[in-house]
């Protein structure tokens, strides 16, 4: 059920929240990007805030309007507050010539996300595959994501990155959110329409001063969306993505991956950023007395010549054979692995490339040299 | 997952820089029952403030809960493993992954084929063999080593030489070695194999496996027939840090073991 809440009351459902024992996260403005952090009141957000992104190219510039979610996704991603970038795993303590182990017990705080954007939301249910859904799991990552609050947002605006259509990932929100909303600016009329997805949803939204909204209100609100994806689909970086997984398979041995190991400098960011990269590593150290000892997990990249070391060296020395893995992996053997792919469309990658390299680019070149091969092959 | 802790009871030294080490439980809970595993499988070993690594079983799965590994000082964790003595204690988690299809060896002649340390994770089937665990026609062994100085377990070589048909083969000879010098090619090559009845195990280095394979293949014996352990990175040995990938495979848990049928189009592609 569709309801209305005016955006002069958006700080009702932040302390609602709040008061609900939740630590808020949410979009604000950080060393000149929206990044996601701690949010305690509605002075916190982005407003009248909005973003260009192009690839290689991040700004962010004011909007004409008093916008809240003008903007689509920074650099940050979720993941950064349930696969933790850093976290202790155990501790050992030395005596003489015995060892003792000890697991870090956590305490795992009750975490709630505001303005969660259709392909994040994708993005979680894909970690959620990997990190706690399998034989073994990621305990720290459970026990965050099954406490988790999750307030998502329909895309009204994209930004020139963005590719959700290409993976049907959005822009409008499809999958469970405890709440979802729409912001809407219709003239003098700023507002948003909220609906709840679960018990703890409809418990927080009974705190809320709701209104009824009109058909025609509700209406527009899901054009908007469905206007963003028609726009969307005729775009540039619009492409069809059924047959991944069988294209790059056969093209492993492209000649394209030797070019875009000229422009990539296998930096890492663009795993960094991306929302469902799960590499992790871990780091064991010691104390100087010698007698203390402990093991940290924290994020790892593919585009590290460590990721693949055995004892000759490393298995993907060069560039041209970590972005294969790199994209091969989001794009092909997720499927195999993980029954989806490994991609949700958010165009953080191509963003954050300090030399702009375009997945969808790339994607559509191994295309046309495929294409261009089977020809040749037809031929007498 | 934290890792149990184990006390070396026993330390020998295959040859310098290669050494086996038998692990007991240090406090073995009376409820809890002793590590099973199975050939080709693995365990994860840590030292003291220094790291995991790795090591495949190569001793018999047996009730006392002891553990055998024989391990290489390569990296820092394995030379930190190398200083253990007598007495000292480790981390184990385990055991890992899918190991041997012994019951793929029924009514056939099993052809083991090590190269260098590769013998190490393909004892216990070595052992199974030898005790009659295995309801093959027979068991040959075919292992290639760098020089004589650097064959395993060489006192049980010697024993295995009376037991089962054995060829090995060095890469460099020390002037009174009387057998074979070169790749273990040559003798998998000049043996008679009967291809359609045969299962192969192998594990070594990749490109002796990848030779090995295609001259199984010519002999006739079939790509569903034909199994190896393969080697990756592997942190987590759980499938969720992501080092070990090889194409769709997690080597830690799809592996270490593949059928060569199952993962032929990857072990073709250089740097995958």
């Amino acid at each position: 059920m569709d309801y209305r809440l005016q955006a002069s009351d958006l700080e009702c459902l932040i302390q609602a929240i709040r008061n609900k024992g939740y630590l808020l996260y949410g979009p604000t403005l950080i060393d000149g990007a929206i990044t996601y952090g701690e949010i305690h009141s509605v002075s916190n957000l982005p407003q009248g805030w909005t973003d260009d992104q192009q690839a290689g190219q991040y700004r962010v510039m004011r909007r004409g309007d008093k916008a809240y979610f003008g903007y689509a996704v920074g650099p940050h991603s979720w993941k950064k507050y349930l696969q933790l970038p850093r976290r202790p795993v155990w501790k050992v303590a030395k005596q003489n010539q015995a060892i003792e182990i000890i697991e870090v017990q956590e305490t795992v705080p009750k975490q709630a996300f505001l303005g969660v954007r259709s392909c994040e939301l994708h993005a979680i249910a894909i970690q959620d595959r990997i990190l706690s859904q399998g034989d073994y799991r990621n305990e720290s990552y459970r026990q965050r994501r099954a406490q988790l609050f999750t307030v998502a947002l329909n895309c009204t605006s994209a930004a020139d990155t963005c590719f959700c259509t290409s993976m049907n990932t959005g822009p409008e929100v499809t999958l469970p959110s405890d709440l979802t909303m729409t912001e809407m600016i219709e003239g003098r009329e700023h507002f948003f329409v909220i609906s709840g997805g679960s018990e703890a949803g409809t418990k927080i939204m009974e705190k809320l001063p709701l209104r009824p909204i009109s058909e025609g209100e509700r209406k527009l609100a899901k054009e908007r969306v469905e206007r963003l994806a028609e726009e969307m689909r005729r775009g540039p970086r619009h492409f069809d993505s059924s047959d991944l997984k069988e294209l790059l398979y056969r093209n492993l041995d492209s000649s394209n991956w030797e070019k875009v190991a000229d422009r990539c400098l296998s930096c890492a960011n663009c795993t960094m950023a991306c929302p469902t990269c799960f590499c992790s590593t871990v780091e064991d150290t010691t104390d100087l007395s010698g007698e203390h000892a402990e093991r940290w997990e924290r994020w790892d990249s593919c585009f590290t010549a460590d990721l693949s070391h055995i004892s000759g060296g490393s298995v993907r020395a060069d560039t041209r054979s970590r972005y294969r893995q790199w994209m091969t992996h989001k794009l092909a053997s997720w499927h195999d692995q993980f029954d989806s792919s490994g991609c949700v469309g958010c165009g953080r990658c191509i963003t954050w490339c300090p030399v702009g390299i375009d997945l969808t680019e790339e994607v559509r070149t191994i295309r046309a040299l495929d294409q261009k091969q089977v020809r040749n092959q037809e031929k007498p | 997952m934290i890792p149990t802790v184990y006390r070396v009871s026993e330390r020998s030294v295959e040859y310098p820089g290669t050494f086996t080490l038998k692990l007991e439980a240090e406090n073995p809970e009376p409820d809890k029952l002793p590590m099973r595993f199975a050939p080709g499988q693995f365990n994860m070993l840590y030292a003291f403030g220094v790291g995991e690594s790795a090591i495949s079983f190569s001793g018999l799965g047996s009730d006392d809960g002891n553990l055998i590994h024989t391990i290489r000082a390569q990296g820092n964790v394995t030379r930190a493993l190398e200083r253990l003595k007598a007495g000292e204690s480790l981390g184990v988690r385990g055991p890992f992954g899918i190991g041997w299809p012994l019951h793929a060896t029924v009514g056939r002649e099993v052809l083991i084929i090590a190269g260098g340390l590769g013998l190490a994770p393909l004892r216990p089937v070595i052992y199974a063999g030898l005790l009659g665990h295995l309801a093959a026609i027979r068991v040959r062994l075919f292992y290639g080593a760098r020089r004589p100085s650097e064959l395993l377990y060489r006192e049980e070589l010697a024993q295995w030489g009376q037991q089962l048909n054995l060829e090995i083969s060095v890469d460099h000879g020390d002037g009174t070695w009387p057998g074979h010098i070169g790749v273990i090619t040559d003798p998998l090559q000049a043996a008679q194999i009967d291809g359609a009845n045969s299962v192969a195990f192998l594990c070594g280095p990749e490109i002796m496996m990848r030779f090995c394979i295609q001259v199984l293949l010519r002999k006739g014996v079939p790509a569903s027939s034909i199994y190896l352990s393969m080697e990756r990175n592997m942190k987590c040995a759980i499938g969720l840090c992501g080092h070990c990938q090889w194409g769709p495979n997690f080597i830690c848990k799809d592996g270490p073991v593949f059928c060569y049928e199952d993962i032929r189009p990857w072990l073709q592609i250089r740097s995958l």
